[in-house]
């Protein structure tokens, strides 16, 4: 029997959002390191607001690029390991819908409450009062940039026995650019000039890992799964 | 053309003719190099601006370029594996990646030390810098992964998609310098109009870079044999090539 591709998709979307409020460690985790990491700079750094201020966009997308490199690994390893993913795989539905619903399930996990929490983390950084639109919109652009990337790495990894570190290793510099864009963008935004050029390269990056890393997540998933 | 390239898909093949390419790459870059690097250091005219630290150009420049070169090399390696499964692509991938990590890695310092005199400082988070850093952490990062998985089929398969998901790095590289004014230079050479510099400063880094580039390519023939070599070290004929050089 065959279903339709909308149907496979809020099939895998409604499994993984299932799987993960079953185990609630994954969400809390990576939020609660997310807050844990941002909490720390104040305290290595320094409370002075000045230079709070001038840090906290970085500090709170750095800190948001390591937590989601936490979350990553949920995303295919426990499936390859009781061996679902497989069986996923050689469904006849195209690889490309499973893996999008998956990264989209992995976004809405632990992208979204990030975004939600990141507002209250820039009043404890002292966050200019303009930027945190900015600091809103890049995060809601940027975090599935995040998760889509992230997701090939996680891939590429998943069939190693030690993947964690070389996961870090392949995704952070491809991370790189999303990172150098957001906090120009806030910075900008905190100086009150104009942000949307920053936002359409974004923008940009996010269409373009949106149509193009299913395909190589597609593809690194064969090669993981032998 | 492609009934003239089938025969070297064959690992046996490929690994005599590119013994046989090694010489012949040796002498023609030596030459080159010796001569390209006496004029440049030698009798080069000192720039009116920066003296004679602008000597460092003649290797700063071309490593630069080939570190580029290399990655889209190996990217173009990587399609052709993952495309038509050719099990000799995945070879040259493992063989070009730490050439290229050298050559970025001495970009990097031989900008940072022409930096120092020209702009006061060893390391700026310049767009062009960074990056070519992060062109660094691409080829340690395909390095790495090959080295992480036991079967090497599957180790050139990963670093195949890989080595093509950071493709899109190199046309932020090379067009940081427009697309950000920043302390680095502007282009001088891969202007197709008309170079901004004197001949007698052109000429021998184009014999600097070719001789540079035919370094690699020697390079890249060794580490391939051994590569070669590696991935086919139950065949028969590696068994003779072994017996053959054990018998000496």
């Amino acid at each position: 029997m065959a279903i339709s591709y909308r149907q496979a998709f809020l099939t895998i979307l409604k499994r993984d959002l299932t799987i993960a409020i079953r185990h609630r460690d994954d969400i809390v985790n990576p939020l609660l390191f997310f807050i844990i990491v941002v909490s720390l700079f104040p305290l290595g750094i320094g409370p002075a607001s000045n230079t709070l201020m001038k840090i906290a966009p970085g500090v709170i997308w750095v800190a948001a690029l390591l937590s989601t490199l936490l979350s990553l690994e949920r995303l295919f390893k426990n499936d390859h390991q009781d061996g679902s993913l497989e069986q996923m795989l050689l469904s006849p539905c195209p690889t490309f819908i499973l893996v999008l619903a998956k990264i989209f399930a992995h976004w809405l996990i632990t992208g979204l409450p990030l975004i939600i929490i990141a507002p209250l983390l820039g009043v404890l950084l002292n966050l200019h009062q303009d930027s945190y639109l900015a600091l809103m919109l890049t995060l809601l652009l940027g975090t599935p940039i995040l998760s889509l990337l992230g997701a090939i790495g996680v891939a590429l990894t998943v069939g190693l026995k030690k993947g964690g570190v070389l996961l870090s290793l392949l995704v952070l510099p491809l991370y790189i650019p999303v990172l150098i864009f957001a906090t120009s963008a806030v910075d900008s935004a905190s100086m009150n000039m104009p942000y949307n050029g920053q936002l359409a390269i974004i923008a940009a990056l996010f269409f373009g890992s949106l149509t193009l890393a299913p395909f190589a997540v597609s593809s690194a998933l064969k090669v993981s799964t032998n | 053309m492609w009934k003239w390239l089938h025969p070297y898909a064959n690992p046996e093949v490929s690994y005599h003719f590119s013994g046989k390419l090694i010489p012949w790459f040796n002498v023609i870059s030596a030459l080159l190099l010796i001569t390209g690097l006496f004029f440049a250091l030698a009798y080069s005219p000192s720039d009116y601006q920066q003296g004679e630290s602008v000597r460092i150009f003649y290797l700063h420049v071309p490593a630069a370029m080939l570190s580029m070169g290399i990655y889209l090399g190996m990217a173009i390696a990587a399609l052709s594996a993952l495309v038509w499964q050719l099990k000799l692509a995945e070879a040259s991938i493992s063989a070009l990646a730490p050439i290229g990590a050298v050559f970025t890695a001495i970009a990097l310092f031989t900008g940072a030390a022409w930096g120092k005199p020209m702009w006061g400082t060893w390391w700026i988070w310049d767009a062009r810098l960074t990056s070519e850093l992060i062109l660094l952490f691409l080829y340690l990062g395909v390095i790495a992964l090959q080295n992480a998985f036991e079967d090497k089929a599957l180790a050139g398969k990963a670093a195949s998609v890989l080595a093509l998901v950071g493709v899109v790095n190199l046309p932020i590289i090379h067009y940081s310098v427009e697309w950000w004014n920043t302390l680095h230079q502007g282009a001088t050479i891969s202007k197709f109009e008309k170079p901004s510099m004197s001949t007698d400063m052109l000429i021998p880094f184009v014999i600097c870079f070719f001789g540079f580039a035919f370094m690699v390519a020697s390079l890249f023939c060794y580490r391939f044999k051994a590569e070669i070599l590696a991935r086919n070290s139950m065949r028969p004929w590696v068994k003779a090539i072994a017996n053959k050089q054990g018998a000496k």
